[in-house]
């Protein structure tokens, strides 16, 4: 008999899939409920992960890369994550990529310019010119500072809205004095709240952690040293005389960003950085023999590289996985149990003329409505789930968020699964032999 | 005889048989690696500090250049000394659980050639032995003349005191009184050995070196101020604590208490764990849960072969056999599958062990997990499969002279 209308029979099949649910509602609950929780727990984790291992910067990150070199003879197989003073600066100066910036941030007491104001310890960056353009932040007041300022250690700050809001209270700030330390600084600009997960240009500090509120230049940091911006993860692999002018210091501090839109420029900038190590190591500065010691990582590559998502958000991912297989396999026997026991039903079928392809997609479409439902159980679990998670005090805690990827991940994976588990019992169930089952009718 | 006759039967429903196997399988392994790793984190939280943590707060300010801290040390160490209830305020660099700082690598001979390891050092100043409550084991405490001032992390030549565990790691079998170190040119000596000392956190080398500490004695003044250690009776400590933060406004008012750092020890203890302990949980969460998803499949299946073969039970019930016969036939079936389920399973739980061990930093799991784990997946096999097994056995002969 010729197929009648794909239509009419896959509107026949839910007809009758809704009549078997009816018939065994313990049953379907059963399967329901097995889906649902290995769903909910698989999406809780996976939206964790997805959350966390996201691309902070996604028009951009093609562009951005991070050099890497080695001053001293290697101790492990990686390149250190910082480059030393010297290094960054000479990086900088030769004006290689099409933008580059140093950067390096610490905690720093601030305050409103008038008496008696209130010092509060807020993140600050020490950077270059160029930090804005190359990343993207966006000015809701002013600009960034110019690349006079920056070699002119210029005085100047660049402030978050918050901590602007925080320092002004409302008022108008710009040109205003704040106070950093013991110095007065002129507020040229006020960016938009900007807080990348992963907080990717510095790992040293919380990776999910709130962003940075002030920006100075980093010459100016270097100036006025007292201010104690040396990073969060300072490390010295001499004898140090100084730790708090770090310019000559064998220590390894910075970190440079730089950006470069062709593979051909790419190309020439890794080749700049062989050609620097070796210049460096003729000069003895650099302590090592043999092949020049660089690398220049992409901005996601880099993420990879320091394994930013933590170890135990992995591990609950995986075992969410595991829990969705026990889910699958209960809901395949569960599944076969319910086919199995209409064999007459589905006999009478076949020796009305149903073809053994008819019968198996009528059971496929049972279990993908099984995992329909079981999609919405798994939502409603995995949104309590996520709340649970923003209860945590984890520092990504308050990104826990469903978005419009994963609630449709969730439908997805919900029916991909109840499929899979579904096509061994289909299966099975268009293979019984209509004439035994009729007989005993 | 009847296991043959069980087996045999089996082999008519292969598709259902397996599936349960797995499921067992599966359960199996998930199972005894999660009831480890619960044991595991649990028993990293129960570490011991080697400090009175009930008895002691740490306070942090920021906002002033540590080369020149000025008097701001004697200023905050007569004010807060003030407080009702202080029994004594020391300056230090960190306590167990803080802020990690100063830790460095050293080395066992002055040429540099043999590394000991990366050990976490607390520059502590006059009081704060005492104040700690570290217990001595060997060797002496620290006198006022061991207290000397340092240029960048730790003072030029020290007599210091060590964890057990760091002598045994740094000088195996040996008394370690009077062996020497160093780090960089800085150069320590041991004059005591306590018997835990906790470090801010565990280091490289694993959650093994978190007693990897050594206590260096030091003036406090350039590079060691505006850490606080605050000791007072437990019963007063949260009330001393918060009148410390609203003392700081009133004693330096140009410096930043740090509030994210500035706990009770016990406090802090309890955030550093909080990661484990919720790692924990979930772990029974997902323990639970897939127990009860492998019960009711294991429910599911069994009533629907109880009702498949109606007929073979009415058929032997009237041949004879009883109630318990039918229960006990069903009990056995189950059980059997059950243990190749298991059996399966010990090896998925031992790969599954070497993947964890190999990505995750967890340890060999003991074999005593094996039987455990065997015994509560049997323990709830025969649970679930009882309800459908009654039922069968209530089955009475005369449905076998029925033909429907």
């Amino acid at each position: 008999m010729p197929d009648q209308g794909a239509h009419r029979m896959f509107g026949y099949y839910i007809d009758l899939a809704l009549r078997s649910f009816r018939r065994n509602k313990v049953l379907t609950a059963l399967m329901v409920l097995a889906i649902g929780l290995g769903i909910g727990a698989s999406m809780t984790t996976l939206t964790v992960m997805h959350l966390l291992s996201g691309n902070p910067l996604p028009e951009r990150s093609g562009r951005l890369f991070y050099p890497q070199l080695d001053p001293k003879p290697p101790e492990q197989h990686e390149l250190p994550g910082q480059l030393t003073y010297i290094d960054a600066m000479n990086l900088w100066q030769a004006r290689r990529a099409d933008r580059q910036a140093i950067m390096v941030g610490s905690s720093v007491k601030v305050k409103a310019a008038e008496t008696g104001a209130k010092p509060m310890g807020l993140h600050t960056l020490a950077t270059t010119a160029d930090f804005f353009p190359m990343f993207g932040v966006s000015f809701i007041h002013g600009g960034p500072w110019t690349a006079a300022d920056d070699t002119g250690k210029a005085r100047v700050a660049v402030l978050s809205r918050s901590a602007y809001e925080r320092l002004f209270h409302g008022r108008d700030g710009m040109g205003q004095p704040i106070r950093l330390g013991s110095w007065d600084f002129r507020v040229v600009g006020v960016i938009e709240d900007w807080r990348p997960a992963p907080h990717f240009y510095d790992l040293d500090r919380e990776s999910y952690g709130p962003g940075d509120d002030v920006f100075i230049p980093f010459l100016t940091s270097r100036d006025l040293a007292e201010l104690g911006i040396t990073g969060y993860s300072l490390d010295c692999y001499g004898n140090t005389t100084d730790d708090v002018h770090l310019e000559n210091q064998p220590c390894l501090w910075l970190k440079f960003w730089v950006e470069m839109d062709s593979p051909a420029k790419v190309r020439a900038y890794r080749r700049f950085l062989d050609n620097y190590s070796h210049e460096q190591q003729a000069q003895g500065r650099f302590t090592y023999a043999g092949a020049p010691r660089a690398a220049l990582p992409g901005m996601m590559q880099w993420l990879d590289q320091n394994g930013v998502v933590p170890a135990d958000v992995r591990l609950k991912a995986w075992i969410a996985f595991g829990f969705l297989l026990v889910c699958l396999m209960n809901t395949t026997g569960l599944l076969l149990a319910k086919f199995l026991q209409r064999g007459a039903e589905i006999s009478v079928r076949r020796a009305l003329g149903a073809s053994r392809r008819q019968v198996f997609f009528q059971c496929l479409v049972e279990a993908a409505m099984v995992g329909v439902a079981g999609g919405v159980l798994g939502l409603a679990l995995a949104l309590a789930g996520l709340w649970g998670i923003r209860q945590t005090p984890a520092d990504y805690a308050d990104l826990a968020h469903l978005d419009v990827s994963m609630f449709a991940t969730t439908f997805v994976l919900s029916i991909a699964a109840s499929f899979i588990a579904g096509l061994l019992p289909a299966w099975r169930a268009c293979r019984i032999l209509p004439a035994i089952q009729l007989k005993t009718l | 005889m009847q296991t043959r006759l069980i087996l045999a039967a089996l082999r008519k429903h292969r598709l259902a048989t397996l599936l349960i196997t797995m499921e067992i399988a599966l359960a199996c392994a998930v199972l005894c690696n999660a009831c480890f790793m619960i044991v595991h984190r649990l028993q990293l939280t129960r570490v011991n500090s080697g400090v009175d943590e009930s008895a002691l707060a740490v306070l942090q300010v920021r906002g002033f250049d540590p080369a020149q801290p000025g008097d701001l040390n004697a200023r905050m160490v007569s004010g807060l000394r003030a407080i009702p209830g202080m029994q004594s305020v020391s300056v230090v660099n960190t306590v167990p659980f803080g802020v990690p700082s100063g830790n460095t690598g050293v080395m066992l001979d002055s040429a540099g050639k043999q590394f000991g390891g990366v050990v976490g050092l607390y520059t502590d100043g006059p009081g704060s032995f005492e104040a700690l409550g570290l217990k001595l084991v060997a060797g002496r405490a620290p006198q006022a003349e061991d207290f000397r001032p340092m240029a960048t992390f730790a003072p030029h030549d020290s007599q210091v005191l060590v964890s057990r565990t760091l002598a045994e790691h740094l000088w195996p079998g040996q008394s370690p009184l009077g062996k020497e170190f160093w780090s960089g040119d800085l150069h320590f000596r041991v004059i005591g050995v306590v018997a835990n000392m906790a470090r801010p956190g565990a280091g490289e080398g694993g959650v093994g070196t978190i007693e990897w500490s050594v206590f260096v004695p030091t003036l406090p003044g350039h590079n060691l101020a505006g850490t606080y250690l605050l000791r007072a009776d437990p019963k007063e400590l949260p009330r001393v604590l918060r009148d410390a933060k609203a003392a700081v406004v009133k004693i330096a008012p140009d410096v930043v208490l740090d509030h994210q750092v500035s706990h009770s020890i016990s406090d802090l203890r309890e955030r550093y764990f909080r990661n484990d302990r919720a790692m924990a949980g979930m772990l029974v969460g997902v323990i639970a849960a897939l127990l009860g998803v492998t019960a009711l499949g294991i429910v599911g299946l069994a009533s629907f072969w109880v009702q498949q073969r109606r007929r073979q039970i009415g058929v032997r019930r009237a041949l004879g056999a009883t109630r318990g016969d039918i229960l006990r036939y069903f009990q056995t079936e189950n059980f059997l599958i059950v243990s190749g389920g298991i059996a399966l399973g010990m090896l998925l739980a031992f790969a599954l062990n070497l993947a964890l061990m190999t990505h995750y930093e967890l340890p060999r799991l003991p074999f005593y997990y094996l039987p455990i784990g065997a015994l509560l997946l049997w323990g709830l096999g025969q649970l679930a499969v009882l309800g459908p097994a009654l039922r069968a056995a209530a089955v009475p002969p005369v449905v076998a002279t029925r033909s429907v």
